[in-house]
């Protein structure tokens, strides 16, 4: 038996129990007889996510802040003949999206109790396909073996597909079907990097599919790139960005509220994560290689999504666009190769998620209410439903990275850091913050002030348990806005120890700095 | 002239799989000329499962038993006369072989679903539509001699990939395909489309069949011998006669290709496919394509391997076209047989992906062999095609089998577990990981990759693509779409369906999470032994 092994059988498995409680969970569901009600579901479903929390709290007490490598590893067998091993480990990176993915999915299910009645399929299906997703979503960002990171990101796609294509509006089944064909084109694009993976590591010597085995191997400088673009490609399908983000404003518009927020906060999340766990770090020369036309497209995502943004009609889509230019943010965090701008992109995930849950479930709630998603037919609504109009100006001002609110600190760390290596690109994105003031202050505008239209007057305010919800979301967008330090703390080790396996230094002050043993 | 015959030596232990599945047949024939009417079927059923089963146990015993050669290099030795082969990939073929029958015949033999019958025509004599054929209806009459036929078919297949000389070689070809021919024409129910597709298989297959014949007469005129290891020195040594050499290998590869389905030798395949009784089909997609691609790898790896450099762009062309033709055309299908016969297309162009990389283990032994992957996903696939064919064979309405997709729609509604085991499958052709059809597409690509085939795994992620979107298409039908008028209804068929469709999940499944015994094993049937 070799070593890391015999540790791993002796102390809690945690990431492999953290996944597979929501999975159970979906099982559970799934053979529940349907006769014991849709509140029943509802509450299993609940409860199982909010277990899940708590379950990644305390595992949070178990993670060494300020330590870069991988932690909580477990490491077994799989199939030895592709080297394939079942290995998970999270460092500060995977750890955020965990803690995103956990905090979220409780949140979801308690604010789309109303959701999921009008679907194709019971509301059983419903919870029992959000709680797989959330079971898969986890393993996806705790694997640390390329095979099992590839399984996993492919098998979130079943899930999504239903839901999409089982709940939401007349045309989700183009949606799904859509949503499928673009992450299944990705991802087989990626299936021939991952097999020339092997292929190099087997004639490297041993076949293995180890993240930190193969961060080792050296690689030609072509192969290395090209299959850092099978990679990428599919990243950046999942991400999106632009030219390959279509599907993205389709899923949003059809799909229903909750399904949105765990496919654009969670889901998507998983193509930026790949991004500096895998692109970063198994294809160092090959990112720095390509960096110029991902920060190019990145800046162009920014604008271009900002831009569409201003102009949409339909609410959902608008907040589809609005996290084209999110992703246009973090891509170009990633690639602007500082620690500084590295650990704004990752906590921006983060933020980006809280922030895009809370604008899909408030926008959510007003389309439900009204029958309506266009912003034309909205006005005046602030007179009937304050509490709603009032949180909904919040989680737009933090999606235009207002300072106190948490995607301000994110959105200036990686604006800061691009500074420092691409001005360029980094008075551009600039852009984008202006925009996003257009964007979310007209859609508030049209929608939410001037004289109360006729036809919105029965819209009513949010009920307790769609505050209650949505309670926690907020209080991490103040909190974090006012104190960031405890996730830069836990997120700063991993990021600095990616940029330093791609051979990447930030760059010196320009300014001499003399110290007094330089004075002769 | 004095000539004394001398008898030849057979090694009846090697052989006992074969021999027995022979004689099982033959039993079958005389069990149809002297058994009454009633008790035939039951007497079929049983000695045909119990001689199959017999037969596989022989398998298991013949491949314990192999002897290896060269410290592991390959296992077996030639037999009857060095006409056979009984080597690793046989053997494993054979087991394979053999449990897919098992399978199949549980699918044949499914009397729940056509109340009380087979799904084959009560007496083929009796023309459609005449009072003959009536008759032979009411009075509940069904052809049994479909499983002596199928056990025959059997036996062909099993000689078919296991022959180490041409000539054995085309025997077993005929015999595998005549009872085919004759089975696919046997459907109870649209009968005119069953003895068009019987018609038209005959006819191309007898067609490919002389192509086969002429290519081994002009690599005999080359080698001057029928055997591989005969033709293998005579490539390697011989620098005249390359004429010969090379017509008689494109002959003959046209033959088997015909076998396998490839483009542009496909055309018979959606018809005979649509017109077929269900079960028959689920047949011969599962076993013809394994017993032809087991043959072709013979041929190609041990007789031609040295010319590999003359037939490896051709098998690289007839890969894209394959892999293209099946999943561009797939997706104007309204057909689900069809769609499935053009997805078999497909699939035959994965395959040959793995097969051009003549890849045959790195320096130090590792990475995936050719002849290991492609074995690998002939069983994969296989496993899921039987178990798409059952669940089509339960789909119906007043008029039989429903197999239009437009009438597929609602049926997620209807009877969720058959539509979400279909949609299983159908993401396991897909090749969705946590299904066999991941595991079958990596290997075949990393063992053409490997090779240094690696345009061919761009091509064949493509591909994979394109093919996504039918898949996808019939999921969205049985899933999204509103049932037309009354909506299909799903038949209670007997046990052996419902066994089927589980074992075929169970193996998709098993083979999608735990892979690495199968892996391990094809791994290490060594060589072809020649």
């Amino acid at each position: 038996m070799s070593l890391p092994r015999l540790v791993s059988a002796v102390s809690f498995p945690w990431l492999t129990v953290l996944g597979a409680l929501p999975l159970a969970g979906a099982v559970l569901l799934a053979v529940l007889p349907r006769r014991t009600g849709a509140e029943a579901a509802k509450l299993v479903g609940f409860g199982v996510a909010l277990l899940t929390l708590v379950l990644a709290l305390i595992m949070l007490t178990r993670f060494e802040v300020g330590e870069g490598g991988f932690q909580l590893v477990e490491q077994y067998e799989w199939i030895s003949a592709i080297g394939a091993t079942y290995s998970l480990g999270v460092d500060g990176i995977g750890l955020t999206l965990i803690l995103l993915t956990t905090i979220l999915s409780p949140v979801v299910l308690l604010a789309s109790w109303r959701d999921g009645h009008e679907g194709r399929w019971s509301v059983n299906a419903y919870v029992a396909w959000m709680l797989a997703l959330e079971g898969l979503a986890i393993g996806v960002f705790a694997a640390t073996d390329v095979f099992l990171f590839y399984v996993l990101f492919e098998a979130t796609l079943i899930p999504v597909y239903f839901l999409i294509g089982g709940f939401g509006g007349p045309r989700r089944s183009y949606a799904a079907v859509k949503f499928l064909l673009f992450s299944l084109f990705g991802g087989l694009l990626m299936l021939a990097s991952v097999i020339g993976l092997y292929v190099v590591s087997a004639r490297a010597g041993d076949p293995s599919y180890l993240l930190t085995t193969l961060r080792e191997l050296p690689m030609q400088e072509w192969t290395g790139r090209l299959l850092f673009l099978g990679f990428f490609v599919a990243f950046a399908i999942k991400a999106p960005m632009w030219p390959v983000h279509t599907w993205l404003p389709d899923a949003a518009a059809q799909a229903t509220p909750g399904t949105s927020v765990l496919l654009v906060s969670v889901l998507d999340k998983v193509g930026t994560f790949g991004m500096i766990r895998f692109c970063l770090q198994l294809f160092p020369e090959a990112s720095q290689w390509a960096s110029p036309v991902v920060i190019a497209l990145a800046v162009f995502s920014v604008l271009y999504g900002a831009l569409l943004a201003v102009g949409q009609d339909d609410i959902r889509r608008l907040v589809a666009y609005t996290s084209v230019s999110h992703f246009g943010f973090i891509v170009l965090g990633i690639f602007a190769f500082t620690t500084q701008s590295g650990s704004g992109s990752t906590f921006y995930m983060f933020n980006h998620g809280l922030s895009t849950a809370a604008l899909f479930l408030l926008t959510g709630f007003l389309v439900a209410r009204h029958g309506s998603p266009f912003i034309s037919d909205f006005g005046g609504v602030q007179k009937v439903a304050p509490v709603l109009a009032g949180l909904l100006l919040v989680a737009g001002l933090s999606s235009l990275s207002l300072p106190g609110l948490s995607p301000f600190v994110s959105e200036f760390l990686v604006l800061a850091g691009t500074f420092t290596t691409s001005v360029t690109a980094a008075v551009l994105a600039t852009l984008g913050i202006v925009l996003a003031a257009l964007y979310i202050l007209l859609m508030y505008q049209r929608t939410m002030t001037g004289p109360l239209r006729a036809d919105n007057e029965r819209i009513r305010d949010l009920r307790a348990f769609e505050v209650l919800a949505l309670a926690p979301v907020f209080l991490l967008i103040v909190g974090l806005g006012f104190y960031p330090q405890p996730m830069l703390d836990v997120i700063n080790p991993a990021v600095a120890t990616v940029y330093e396996q791609v051979g990447v230094s930030d760059p010196v002050p320009d300014v001499p700095v003399t110290t007094a043993e330089e004075v002769p | 002239m004095t000539s004394t015959f001398t008898s030849p030596s057979l090694e009846y232990s090697q052989l006992l799989p074969v021999l027995i599945v022979f004689a099982v047949a033959l039993l079958g024939v005389l069990v149809e000329a002297f058994g009454p009417r009633r008790v035939r079927y039951p007497v079929q059923l049983t000695l045909t499962l119990a001689g199959l089963l017999a037969a596989l146990a022989a398998t298991i015993y013949v491949g314990v038993g192999l002897v290896s050669i060269g410290g592991g290099v390959a296992y077996g030795a030639t037999a009857a006369q060095g006409s056979l082969a009984i080597d690793g990939p046989s053997v494993f073929t054979w087991g394979v072989l053999l449990v897919l029958s098992i399978i199949s015949l549980l699918l044949v033999a499914e009397r729940g679903l056509e109340g009380g019958v087979t799904a084959f025509a009560g007496q083929a004599a009796a023309l459609p539509g005449t009072d003959a054929e009536r008759e032979a209806s009411t009075q509940g009459l069904e052809h049994t001699e479909v499983f002596p036929l199928m056990t025959f078919a059997i036996g062909g297949m099993l000689l078919f990939p296991a022959s180490n000389d041409l000539l054995m070689m085309f025997v077993a070809l005929e015999v595998l395909s005549l009872p085919l021919y004759l089975l696919c024409g046997l459907a109870r129910r649209r009968r005119l489309l069953s003895q068009e597709a019987a018609v038209k298989y005959f006819l191309l297959g007898a067609f490919s069949s002389a192509f086969f014949l002429y290519g081994i007469a002009l690599l005999y005129g080359f080698a001057g011998s029928f055997t591989m290891a005969a033709l293998d020195e005579a490539v390697r040594e011989r620098l005249d006669g390359q004429g010969l050499l090379l017509g008689g290998m494109a002959l003959v590869a046209v033959g088997l290709l015909f076998k396998v389905a490839a483009a542009p030798f496909h055309a018979w395949t959606p018809d005979v496919y649509q017109g077929a009784p269900t079960s028959i089909t689920a047949f011969m997609a599962a076993c013809t394509k394994i017993a032809a691609f087991g043959a072709l790898l013979r041929v190609f790896y041990a007789g031609l391997g040295s010319a590999r450099w003359d037939w490896q762009p051709m098998v690289w062309g007839v890969a894209i076209i394959t892999m293209l033709v099946g999943s561009v055309l797939a997706i104007t299908q309204s057909d689900v047989k069809r769609m499935l016969a053009y997805s078999s297309i497909a699939h035959a162009g994965f395959i040959l992906v793995g097969f051009a990389g003549v890849f045959g283990g790195g320096a130090n032994g590792l990475g995936f062999t050719s002849l290991a992957s492609v074995l690998f996903y002939l069983t994969a696939y296989g496993f899921s095609t039987i178990g798409a064919f059952a669940v089509v064979m339960m789909v119906r309405d007043a008029g039989g089998e429903t197999t239009a997709l437009a009438r597929w729609a609602g049926l997620g509604r209807h009877s969720p577990v058959l539509a979400g085991v279909m949609a299983f499958f159908l993401l396991a052709f897909a090749g969705i990981p946590l299904t066999s059809g991941f595991i079958g597409k990596w290997t075949v690509f990393s063992a053409a990759w490997s090779g240094g085939a690696w345009p061919l795994v761009v091509v064949g992620v493509l591909a994979s693509a394109i093919a996504a979107f039918f898949y996808v298409r019939v999921i969205v039908v049985m899933f999204f779409s509103d049932p037309v008028g009354a909506g299909p209804s799903v038949a209670r068929s007997s046990p052996m369906t419902s066994a089927v469709i589980a074992v075929a999940v169970v193996m998709t499944v098993l083979l999608g999470i735990v892979p690495g015994p199968l892996l391990d094993l094809t791994q290490q049937l060594g060589a072809f032994v020649r």
